[in-house]
Order: C-alpha cells, then structure tokens, then sequence
C-alpha cells in the first residue's frame, strides 16, 4: 500500500493555498470559534446550562446580533437539547452546548432524537474536562456518541472548531442526524488566530409533516433503527474520503493515529512519525485506517482519557499499542506523550528540567472573602448535620476548616438523597440538603416534590446567590434577567417551595450568622420538610461587593483564629503572637465587609476600619 | 521570532529554532491578572503575523487558586501546553508561584522575571498548634539565581505604587518581558492602552517603560543585584508543653457552645450530658472554650513539660 496516497484531502494544504482575498482572522478562544462557525453556519436558535469548559459557547453566541439568532441560557441541559430538537424539527439550523456531564441529563432526548434524526441541522456541542479541572468526573464523550449512534467530531484547534461546528451542521442534515462536536478544556479555553468567514444565509426548510418519523413511538421506532445502522454505514462510507480524516506522511516504521488536541501534542513530540488525524471518532473511517496501518511497521493510538479508537483497532483485527504506554487518567501533554514513547522504547532521552527540590505551597481553589456561602457552612458545621452537597462553589464547603459536607454526588442530587438517609433513619444528626437557586431549578425541584410527596422529615438549605457562581456568574430563570441581559419573569423560590407543598419556608439573610443558626434549628426540630432560604447575592456576580473592610484590633486578639474556620481568603496570620499562637490580620484590599469574622469573634477585636483607624 | 539578542536578559539563539515556537509561561494567583498579561502578548503576536496560542484553565472557584497561561508564539504551533523544561520565559506574578513553575524553564536557557510580592494563602495558615510556622515556601534570589542565572526578582508592585498605581504592576513586568522579545515598543504601547482602563493609560504607559528600563540600563545595576525577597518570619519558640483542661462538672449544663465552636472538634458531651476532652491530641490550648463558656466551666491550663504532672 503506498502510504500517504493523494486521496485523502488534507484540510491544511487546502487552506493554505485557497487564494483568499486579504482573510480576517481574529484570536479566538475554543469556544468562541465553536460560536463563530455556528453563526456562520446560519444558526437561528442556540440553547445551553452554563458548565465549565463550555460556558463562553453560548454566551459568545449570545453576542452575535438578536436579528440573526436566538441564544439562551436553559433551566438544565436537557431542556437546552430540547429547545435545540424543536427548533430543528421547525426547520432551522439549532444547537445546544454543555460540558460533558450535562449530556447525561439531556441524554435520554438524545438516545431516541438519535433515531428520529432531523430537519434543520442540530448540532451539540460538548466538552469534556480530562484532568478535571472543574467536574466531578471525567467521562468520555465518544462513548456516548458511539451508545447513541451519533457522530462525533473531534476538532484539535480554534480554527478547527470553527470549521468543524460549521461542517457538522451540514453533516447533520445531509445524513439525518444529530451530530456532537466534542471539545475538551484544552481546547475550550485555548486562544489561536482564526480565519473567519461571513454569515451563510440559510432559509428555514419549514416544518415537514412526518409523524411517523417525529413520535418516538414503538411502531416508529422498529422502523427507524435499522435507518439509523444504515446511517452508520453511509457516514463510514462518507468518511473515507472525507477531508476530516488527514494522512500526514512521514516514518515507515511509525505511524500514530491520533485525534483532538492529542494531535498537536504528537507533532510536537514525535513531527517524523507518521500520522493518521481522525476528526470524526465515532463511526470510524475503516478503510483509510486499514491502508495507514498496512503502510506502518507499527501502529500506536494516542487519545485522552478511554483507549476509545484502541478497542475498536482491536475489534477490526487490527495490532495497535495504546494505553499501556500512556494513561488512561486526565489530561494527555507533551510530557506524559513523552514518557509513553520512552516506554515504547521510540524515544530515547527524557528533557532535563530546573528541579530545586521544593514542595510549592498549597493554594487549592477557596470560597471568596465574603462569600455568603461560608456562614451557612460554619452554621452547619458547628451545629452538627448530615449533609448532602450539591454541585456549585459550595462544594468548597466540604474542604477544611468548614468540612461541612458528607456527600456530593451530581447536579440536584442532594434532595433526593438527603429523603433516602431519611428513610433509611440510620443517622444520628439532622438530615440536611444544601443545593444553590440554579441547580434548584436545574434538577432539585422534582426531588423537593418527592420529599413532600413521601412525607420525610429532612432540612432543605436553598443557598440562593442570585447567580451561576461556579461557571462565573451566569444569568438564569431565578435572576430576571436573559442571557442577553433582558428584563423576564423571574421565579420566586419561596412561591414555588409552597406551592410544592412545603409548610414550612423561611428567608435568611447569609451574613447574619445568628439568625441562620436560629433558623436552622427551629428548621431541623420541625417535622416534616423544612426549607431555609439564605439570600446574599454572590460577592463577585452580577456586581463586584465592595465594602468597608474590617481589622484587627491586635492587642485585643488572643490568637484563638476562630474567624479562620469561615475559610476567608481576606484573613491570614500576622506576625504576633499571643501565648505561642499567631493572632490573624484581615487583608484590607480582598476584604468586602461582609462582617461574619465580627460576628464569630469572641473578644470584639475584629472591627469596621473606618471607626477604628481614622 | 526569537527572543532578542539586542536586549538586557540575553539568550544565545540556538541554530534549530527557527521553526520552533517562543514559549512564555506567565503564572500567579487569581485576581493578579495573569489572563490579562497574557492576552496582551498574545493580541501582540496576532497583530505581527505570528501563530499563537495562548492556553490557560479557568473554572470552579479560581479566586485565590493558582493561575498559569502558557502563550507560544512563532510559525507554527502545535501544542497549546508549554513541554516541560521549554519554557523561554517565565514570568510570575507572585514568588511562590514563580518557583511553581520552574521546573518548565529551560534550564540551559530560560528567563526567570518574578514579582517579590508574596501571597500567603489562607491554606497555609491552618496549623493552629503552638509554635506553628506557616508552609508558604521560601527561597532567596541568591537560591535561584544558582539554578537559574538569568533570574530577575523585582518589586514590580513597589515600583508600581512609586508610580501612583499598584495595579500597574502587572505592566512593569510586560515592560521587563519586553526586552526579551523582538516586538517593537510602539506596538507593546498600543497594545497595553487597548487593554486597560481609559484612566490609566499613561500611568501604565509611564510603568512598561520603567520596567524596561530597570532591566536594560546600567543605572540600575546595583538595584537589581540587592533585590531581595522578604523572609517569612522566624518560627515562635515556645516551650514543650502539656495541655490540661480543668472542666468543673458541676457548673457544666451541657449547652454544648464549646463543643460547636471548638476549631479543632476535640469536645464532646458525655453520657451525662457533660463536657469532656474526647481527642487531647488534637486539643491546640486555643482556650475559645475558655473564653466561650457562659458558666466559667472549663479551664484550660499550659504546663511546661517538666514542672507538668503526669
């Protein structure tokens, strides 16, 4: 077999030599190009539940002019594929975008949009967190595409993301089906030049009248799986000679099949190898990885996170290497693709690197100084429950000193497990939920309907902060506001808590650490569900908190860092002591004034500056 | 585009690295402003005609955390990560941050320019037993200038507030990166007005040419060897000591305030409803129980070790 055979089209060369008259380029991030070559692919309506690495798609998207499109922020991402799939079925192109997680809920429309497939093109986009950064695990998103038969492209760079998402917006229509665009932080939130382009205008394909296609009905669906295997095979087909998959001839004797951001890490490291780039990951393009394996001695896969393409190789009779050279856990990077081909024995030397030998200081991520969420949590903490977390900053509260969190398992969760301890009456403390306003609205109201419905006896603590802290501060449905920043309906949590069922609601100010503490008991010995309201806006979203900050009155602190166990970023030790224990100082600049160390200091020295100092 | 020979942080220009990237790696903690920085060299490099990627990680509650972007610029990039140990540049924010991360310098080559300014963390802080020492890692200048020879420490922040403005900190430092790379002053200039406040566009303008010249004029040579970074205090001395919590039973009536407020969660009530020292070894002699009890129940008392009964 020749390698390197012209056949394969090489997205590079026909971008370089394409005469282009003056392009722009702009310096995009990942996500941005990903909006950009939406836009330019004549989208009309983008839905998206903000989640970190993906959140600027939307949001960027939400930037182009209201006249070319609608973009907005959804209750939870099952919602966002739903608008996105209602959308397309009216016939104009629609996408949604979520991080990884965000696919298991909008997942069960996906698995039967799958077999109903589309009318405009319906696009989602979803990004993986290998290493997370920023999730609480670290799925891989091509199995997912494989389980629902949809493809997957796999962009490397900005200008592939730009390119890919407008692609799939094409593929999606001329094969009948949704198609995923899988990016991962790397990508997400890494900035390059990108060459853009202008605005297709697409006009709507109108509804098509096709029940027996749209109603996932039994009878429907008998008829659609073998369409959508049919479909799997046509994409294969597709593929081979498809501009997305690119043959990179080099060395005889290696050949690496990669993809993603993976393969900029393998030109890096190994640039003589040859390489076999596959921008699709689900199906695969098997003839053109058969010859590009028959024109190799040996054939290494390299891919983040599951050996994904390995186990499929394997499964086509094909002898690759893969994951016993690299890991199989967190982010792929030059340095461990480096190890692995040490290991493979195709690299012979390791860099040498500027080691002294230190052990830098610890500095994992920390609630804010002012941070209405620390009072709850000391509350919790010193008056003693079980608590179940939920997914937002207040998962902080699980980490030393507020180590107030027993569980935490996924958006909304809490609740629903907070009824099963309940039930199972196996604790010793009052059973508590904590849950923020928006993963409330996100997936903890049916579980709160649960708990009235089963009639158990658990505390509910609504940290409302009026925002999306943990992704930035993003608009939702209980702020008033679009994602646009347009005045809407805004939902009243203590409304909607009655009207659940719940008999006992009441609103608490976050930074009174009294009152919460009070409120919480009289909570905890009401039988029945209870629910706490605590109603400080975030520090930083939507306005910056800046007060008068408060100080020390050093020679009335007796050293006893009580003001520490809030986790406050503003207060740290200063250089006294008292009886061989370090009095604290307050950090007058990160300081906002929210007054909690005051409350909790036993002594009175910790005081507003402007009475103290002046 | 290679880093200059011309400038005052010299580097001998290697004969392969014409078609290899520039790397800089900017670091330091959230809210400094690294993101910022490394946005101006990257919209540099765009503006020059150069291929650039600039990759950083953001998310979950970065306030405080460490921040790192890694900008590599030249004709072609591929990797948006800096590999290890080839780093050109590494330019820190903050002290401890700097020594972070240089184990990605080069070590034959690479530049260290680092702010003096230390952020300790609240983390590092969370020792409340006698005579404890915050963990916040100290090296001299003179420590890493043995590892690292072209190394820069600089009262960016101190130089800044000179100026009128600490925040223009961050654009002493572009001013001192500036004289390792190829980019005309002009363009840094233009670059830095765009990315700032209105208000402050001339005393950042008046802060980037102060940090170049710090680096490039002999004027001030001495100032740059005597930069120092501050030492961490000495840690307290204190005596070897035994722990004695006096608790008067009988004025105990089980509110449990001590047991709730004890940081170190060493109280408990007893069957009797009582306080009691359930974990002595955790038990700091912090004495907020003391001072929190409203019946004067508990007294915490510290013996030295050898006058201590046993």
């Amino acid at each position: 077999m020749n390698k390197g055979t012209g056949s394969i089209a090489r997205i590079h060369e026909a971008r370089t030599t394409t005469p282009r008259i003056d392009p722009e380029i702009k310096s995009l991030m990942g996500n941005e190009a990903i909006a950009r070559g939406a836009w330019e692919a004549g989208v009309k309506v983008g839905a998206a539940y903000p989640g970190t690495p993906s959140t600027e798609i939307m949001e960027s998207l939400g930037t182009y002019p209201a006249e070319d499109l609608d973009a907005q922020w959804s209750t939870n991402e099952k919602v966002s594929l739903d608008v996105a799939i209602g959308a397309s079925l009216a016939g104009v192109r629609a996408m949604c975008a979520m991080k990884h997680v965000g696919l298991n809920v909008a997942s069960d429309s996906l698995m039967s949009q799958s077999y109903i497939g589309v009318n405009g093109g319906l696009v989602l986009v979803v990004c993986d967190d290998p290493g997370m950064h920023s999730s609480q695990n670290e799925q891989d998103t091509r199995l997912f595409g494989q389980f629902a038969m949809v493809p997957v492209l796999e962009p490397s760079d900005a200008q592939e993301a730009k390119d890919f998402t407008k692609l799939a917006f094409e593929l999606s229509e001329k094969f009948d089906t949704p198609v995923i665009v899988r990016s991962t932080t790397r990508l997400s939130h890494c900035r390059s030049p990108v060459v853009v382009g202008e605005r297709e205008q697409i006009e709507s394909r109108g509804f098509r009248d096709s029940p027996a296609k749209h109603v996932a009905l039994p009878t429907n669906a008998r008829v659609r799986h073998p369409i959508v295997l049919e479909r799997e095979r046509k994409l294969k087909e597709y593929l081979n000679t498809s501009d997305l998959v690119r043959w990179e001839p080099g060395s005889d004797e290696l050949g690496v099949i990669t993809l993603s951001t993976c393969y900029t890490y393998v030109r890096e490291v190994i640039p003589e190898a040859s390489v076999l780039k596959l921008g699709v990951s689900y199906p695969l393009a098997e003839d053109v990885i058969r010859r590009f394996c028959d024109s190799v001695e040996r054939v290494i896969v390299v891919e983040e996170l599951e050996p994904f393409i390995e186990r499929e190789l394997r499964a086509m009779g094909i002898e690759v290497e893969g994951k016993k050279y690299f890991p199989r856990v967190g982010e792929l990077s030059p340095e461990n693709l480096r190890e692995g081909l040490h290991k493979a024995g195709i690299i012979s030397e390791l860099p040498k690197t500027t080691d002294l030998g230190i052990e830098p200081v610890a500095r994992p991520p920390v609630l804010c100084a002012g941070c209405s969420h620390a009072g709850t949590y000391m509350v919790l903490r010193t008056a003693g429950a079980r608590v179940m977390g939920d997914i937002g900053c207040y998962t902080l509260g699980a980490i030393e000193p507020l180590k107030a969190m027993d569980a935490c398992v996924s958006m909304g969760a809490s609740i629903g497990m907070a009824v099963g301890m309940a039930k199972a009456g196996a604790t010793d403390k009052p059973v508590v939920a904590t849950i923020g306003d928006s993963t409330f609205l996100h997936a903890g109201i049916p579980a709160l309907i649960d708990a009235v419905y089963n009639n158990v006896n658990i505390t509910v603590l609504l940290l409302d902060n009026q925002t999306v802290a943990m992704t930035g501060g993003q608009d939702h449905a209980g702020t008033g506001r679009t994602l646009r920043g347009d005045e809407t309906h805004r939902v009243d949590f203590e409304k909607v808590i009655r009207a659940i069922g719940v008999k006992w609601v009441k609103t608490v100010d976050s930074y009174d650490i009294g009152s919460l503490y009070q409120t919480y008991r009289e909570a905890t010995q009401y039988d029945g569900v209870a629910v706490v309201i605590s109603n400080r806006p975030c520090a930083l979203d939507p306005v910056k908190i800046k007060g008068t900050p408060f100080y020390v009155r050093s020679e009335g602190c007796t050293a006893c860092q009580a003001c520490m166990n809030l986790a406050c970023p503003a207060i740290s030790w200063s250089d006294e002591l008292f009886d061989g224990h370090h009095k604290v100082k307050i950090n007058q600049t990160t300081c906002i004034g929210c007054s909690m160390c005051a409350q909790v200091c036993p002594t009175d020295c910790i005081q507003l500056s402007e009475t103290g100092t002046a | 585009m290679r880093v200059s020979t011309s400038s005052a942080v010299e580097r001998e220009p290697s004969p392969t690295t014409a078609a290899e990237p520039t790397n800089v790696l900017i670091v330091g903690v959230g809210g400094q402003g690294v993101i910022t920085v490394s946005k101006v060299l990257a919209q540099l490099c765009l503006q020059n005609k150069l291929k650039v990627k600039q990759s950083e990680i953001h998310g979950m509650a970065k306030r405080g955390g460490a921040v790192f972007s890694h900008v590599r610029f030249g004709r072609e990039v591929y990797s948006p990560t800096i590999p290890l140990g080839q780093a050109d540049i590494l330019l820190a924010l903050e002290w401890a941050e700097g020594l972070r991360w240089l184990p990605y310098l080069n070590p034959e080559t690479g530049t260290f320019i680092s702010d003096t300014q230390q952020i300790i963390p609240p983390f590092s802080c969370r020792n409340r037993k006698r005579g404890a020492t915050s963990n916040y890692v100290f090296r001299s200048v003179e420590q890493v200038k043995q590892h690292v020879p072209n190394s820069y420490a600089v009262d960016a922040t101190g130089m800044a507030e000179g100026l009128g403005n600490p925040r223009a900190a961050n654009t002493v430092l572009l001013g001192m990166l500036s004289t390792a790379l190829d980019f005309s002053v002009d363009d840094w200039q233009a670059i830095i007005a765009q990315s700032v406040p209105p208000k402050t566009v001339e005393v950042n303008r008046q802060a980037f040419l102060l940090g170049r010249e710090w680096i490039q004029s002999d004027a001030h040579k001495e100032e740059r060897e005597q930069v120092e970074v501050a030492k961490p205090p000495p840690a307290p001395v204190v005596d070897d000591v035994v722990i004695d919590l006096e608790i008067t039973e009988a004025w105990c009536k089980g509110c449990d305030i001590c047991v709730k407020m004890c940081p170190e969660r060493c109280l408990a009530l007893n069957s009797s409803e009582i306080v009691e020292l359930a974990n002595p070894d955790a038990c700091t002699a912090c004495r907020l129980c003391e001072w929190l009890c409203p019946d004067f129940a508990i007294a915490v008392h510290v013996h030295k070790k050898e006058t201590a009964i046993a």
